[in-house]
Parts: C-alpha cells; structure tokens; sequence
C-alpha cells in the first residue's frame, strides 16, 4: 500500500484549491490514496450552490496574478472541481467535511457538492491519514 | 519470395488521444482514462501541448509498470507513445 496523501484545505479561494486538486490528481494517478479534510472557508467553496461561482484568489496574488489566472482558464485550464472530479475517478480520493466547521457554517451534509463523500471530525481524519504526513493548505 | 520484417521500431497505434489545450494534469488523467479502457498490448498516443506532460508521463508510464515507445516533439506540442502492459 502507498503512503496516503494528506491534504487539510482551509483556504477557499481559487489558487489555494485549484494548487490542491493538482496534488491530488497527481497522487491519485500514481495509485496513492489521498485523505482530504475540508475546513472553514474550503468547506464553504464546496457548498453546492457555490462550487461553481468564482471564490477570489490568495491576496499575494495581486491584479498582475489575477490576470494570469483568467487567462489561463480562459485557454481551458479545468476548474478546481473538475480536477477532483477526475481525481476521484481514478479511485482512492475521499473527501469529508470537517464536523466542527460544519457547525461553524451552519451546513448540513445535503447543502455540500457530491465530491464531498461525507463529514467527519478531526479523530477520523487522523486515522485516515495513518500517521503519515499533512499538507495544510 | 516472403521477407521477414525486421521488428518494427514503432508498433501500430491502436488510439490517439489530442489533449492538446488541456493543463497539468489533464493530459496524464485522459491517458490514464484511455489505459483503463484499453487491453494489454494496446499502443495509445497522447497529444499534449502541456509542457510538463513530456516528464510527467513518462515518469507516470515506469511507474505504473508499462512501456514508453516514443516521445516526438512535434510543431507546439509532444507526441507521447504508450504500450499497455498490464
């Protein structure tokens, strides 16, 4: 069994997550299993009425970045989501929603996008990612 | 009077895949796709115009266990030639 990827996504912005969805991708091609625990506002982007809409970029990115990134997704760079969705379908990427930033954002497992396999709270993230280590995004 | 033909430096592509205008990682899953969808001897070419796929899949191709015939770079993209060996 390959080490798993581990990835806590706290930032909810573009960048921060489409620079994630590529990590994964990228693990999950190479057979690793990945562990995925959204919190606070990466949670909030996983909303299904908001996975969609444009959720800004990391403030380093300044206008000169935020033109870089129009362009490129101009060209057809996929979306964040996208990038997990083919991640998934290759196999081993699972998703949980942090518990506590659930009560934070006063979500409910329903008002999440189907990428996201279910919520769990820090304990079981742990377990998952079995002693290995965490990227905190 | 029958030749035999000398092994042949490039067996028949049985599929091409244009990824060409797809970003990393896009062409690498569409080859993945592809493979999964393919038999063993299979021999798939992937266009990709994605500057790192001409690392990446090759790298990818040792790792999950098939072969790398060719690797051209042609006119703003590479032509990557894959074997499906398992």
């Amino acid at each position: 069994m390959e080490e798993p990827l581990n990835l806590v996504l706290f930032s909810g912005t573009d960048d921060k997550l489409n620079a994630a969805a590529v990590l994964a991708a990228g693990a999950a091609a190479l057979g690793r299993p990945v562990n995925v625990f959204l919190q606070y506002w990466a949670l909030e982007a996983f909303r299904s009425d908001r996975i969609a809409a444009d959720h800004g970029l990391a403030p380093e990115a300044g206008v000169a970045g935020r033109k870089a990134v129009d362009a490129l997704r101009a060209a057809g760079q996929a979306s964040w989501a996208e990038t997990l969705r083919q991640a998934k379908e290759l196999g081993g990427v699972d998703i949980e929603a942090c518990s506590l930033s659930m009560d934070l954002l006063h979500l409910e497992p329903g008002d999440l996008d189907p990428l996201v396999d279910g919520v769990e709270g820090v304990t079981a993230f742990y377990v998952a990612a079995g002693g290995g280590p965490i990227v905190f995004i | 009077m029958l030749e035999t033909p000398a092994t042949p430096a490039t067996p028949a592509i049985t599929r091409t895949i244009d990824a060409r205008g797809s970003f990393c990682p896009g062409p690498l899953m569409e080859l993945i796709r592809a493979i999964r969808e393919s038999q063993v001897g299979d021999v798939l070419a992937i266009w990709s115009s994605d500057r790192g796929s001409k690392i990446d899949i090759p790298r990818w191709v040792e790792k999950a266990g098939h072969r790398l015939v060719t690797l051209e770079t042609r006119d703003g993209y590479d032509e990557i030639v894959v074997e499906k060996l398992r």
